[in-house]
């Protein structure tokens, strides 16, 4: 029997959605005013993704009803697709109607006083905060890791293995395999490493092959960075 | 409780089924009551190896499709009545073992009070492969010393450590542990073939044992004796250290030296 062709696969992947900040509970307001945003450029909303981000409004002590407002902002061919910074009883009733939850970065179980420390991060940045990803066993041939943010490895990485990061790439330990930093374009990213015997290095799609990386660069702390298009191998001193 | 062990390496050739034949006898001489499975569909040679291939009636594809009981398959050694045998089917291919069978086998052997379960991984990382490592608790990874080898542990290894039951289920992750074959320090020394360093370097794994290269172990091929059994033999005492060191006892490692001759003992040569 041959092999099965692969039938799914769990890819991550971080995408820019709006967010719909709302300052009140007034519905009949907010229908206004989206009515004057959505005239605005009827194309750019028609059936796009939207968190709505009810924080502002439950600081002052406002409650509304969530799903009242999903049907005003469906009514606008927005398609709402997860609610922010919502209390219990609102995020249950958010996900009666099938629509997800997010966190935002503080908690809504702290009590008050704690609340208002907290600095509340701009959207934006929000979104691309990614986590760094640790391996601490050895990376097998064959095998291949793919972190969307840092990634650091403690193991060996094994000739024919495969370890790419959206950010740097930190292995202290023998590469042997491939390993491809900045993957979705980071130009800044970094390759650091205490042994290198790699197949294949790259960053931002910039690659050197094995034949091309000099062989004295192993058994010693490196790094790897980006100049123009060129890699530039360097001793960490 | 039953201990399943897996004999893989992924390249054909190293002495799988040697080891399998070699560690199931050594542990079930011990006294630990011990079956090993032949998953080579197809090309069943565990048999020969353990001498019983005048008695197989039954096998495991039997067994899968509800042919034959377990019992009626399981042969018992000759030499040593704590060791059973399940061979593998010659006229089938791997793809008739299925997953859920091979679940109930290793369930029924466990219910029958087995401590140890060899399983003789066929070359390859398909079907056959895939199964005899699925339920594994130990691998012994079967290496010799040369580049191909290696590699082919390795991706083994990738395989062990992501497609088995343990990682499915997130438990402790397989114990593997290296084992060095064919192994000739001669050779190594005149640069023809890895050291046991080089090879524990790209492997990063721990070393059970060294078995030498051995005229023995053919000729017990040929013979239908477990390579064990030939106390006189280096690769005989090499597997009994083995067991040894895998049932808990400290033995130091051997045959990773040159033997001396009489003029080297003379003059300490290198």
């Amino acid at each position: 029997m041959p092999n099965n062709p692969p039938i799914l696969e769990f890819k991550s992947g971080s995408f820019s959605v709006p967010i719909l900040v709302l300052f009140t509970d007034d519905l009949k307001a907010i229908k206004q005013q989206l009515q004057e945003k959505v005239d605005l450029a009827p194309e750019f909303f028609k059936k796009s993704p939207l968190i709505f981000d009810v924080q502002k409004l439950n600081k002052q002590g406002h409650s509304v009803d969530i799903s009242a407002l999903v049907d005003i902002m469906r009514q606008f061919g927005l398609l709402p697709t997860g609610i922010r910074g919502g209390n219990a009883q609102q995020n249950k009733e958010a996900l009666e109607l099938l629509i997800p939850v997010y966190s935002v970065h503080t908690s809504t179980t702290l009590p008050d006083t704690q609340k208002q420390k907290i600095v509340i991060p701009e959207p934006v940045a929000d979104i691309n905060t990614t986590a760094t990803t640790l391996i601490t066993r050895p990376v097998r041939s064959g095998q291949r890791i793919y972190a969307s943010g840092d990634l650091v490895v403690l193991a060996p990485v094994s000739a024919g293995a495969e370890i790419m990061s959206e950010g740097n790439i930190h292995i202290y330990n023998t590469l042997r395999g491939r390993a491809l930093a900045g993957v979705q374009g980071n130009a800044d990213a970094r390759i650091f490493c205490s042994d290198l015997q790699a197949e294949l290095i790259s960053i931002a799609g910039n690659y050197k092959i094995s034949e091309a990386i000099s062989s004295n660069v192993g058994k010693k702390s490196v790094q790897v960075y980006l100049q123009g298009h060129t890699l530039i191998i360097q001793d960490i001193v | 409780m039953t201990r399943i062990i897996v004999v893989t390496s992924g390249k054909g050739g190293v002495g799988k089924t040697t080891t399998s034949a070699a560690i199931a006898m050594g542990v079930a001489q011990k006294g630990h009551k011990t079956a090993v499975i032949d998953f080579d569909v197809g090309l069943r040679n565990l048999d020969l190896i353990m001498g019983c291939e005048r008695r197989v009636v039954y096998d495991i594809v039997n067994v899968i499709y509800g042919e034959a009981t377990l019992n009626q398959a399981l042969i018992r050694d000759k030499h040593c009545e704590q060791l059973y045998i399940l061979p593998a089917s010659q006229t089938r291919d791997k793809d008739a073992l299925s997953q859920e069978g091979v679940g109930q086998i290793l369930e029924e052997l466990a219910a029958k009070d087995f401590e140890y379960v060899v399983c003789d991984s066929p070359a390859g990382i398909e079907k056959g492969a895939h199964l005899a490592m699925y339920f594994a608790d130990d691998a012994f990874v079967v290496t010799n010393p040369e580049v191909a080898s290696v590699r082919d542990s390795d991706r083994m290894l990738g395989i062990l450590s992501s497609k088995s039951r343990r990682a499915e289920q997130g438990l402790e992750p397989i114990k593997e542990y290296l084992l060095l074959t064919r192994y000739s320090p001669e050779r190594v020394r005149i640069g023809e073939m890895l050291s046991v360093a080089d090879v524990q370097d790209i492997l990063s794994l721990h070393l059970l044992g060294v078995i030498p290269e051995s005229k023995s172990v053919l000729t017990a091929s040929n013979s239908g004796m477990p390579v064990i059994l030939d106390e006189k033999s280096d690769a005989g005492q090499a597997y009994a250290d083995i067991v040894a060191r895998y049932l808990g006892e400290d033995k130091p490692h051997r045959f990773i030296e040159e033997k001396k001759g009489l003029f080297g003992k003379f003059f300490g040569s290198k």
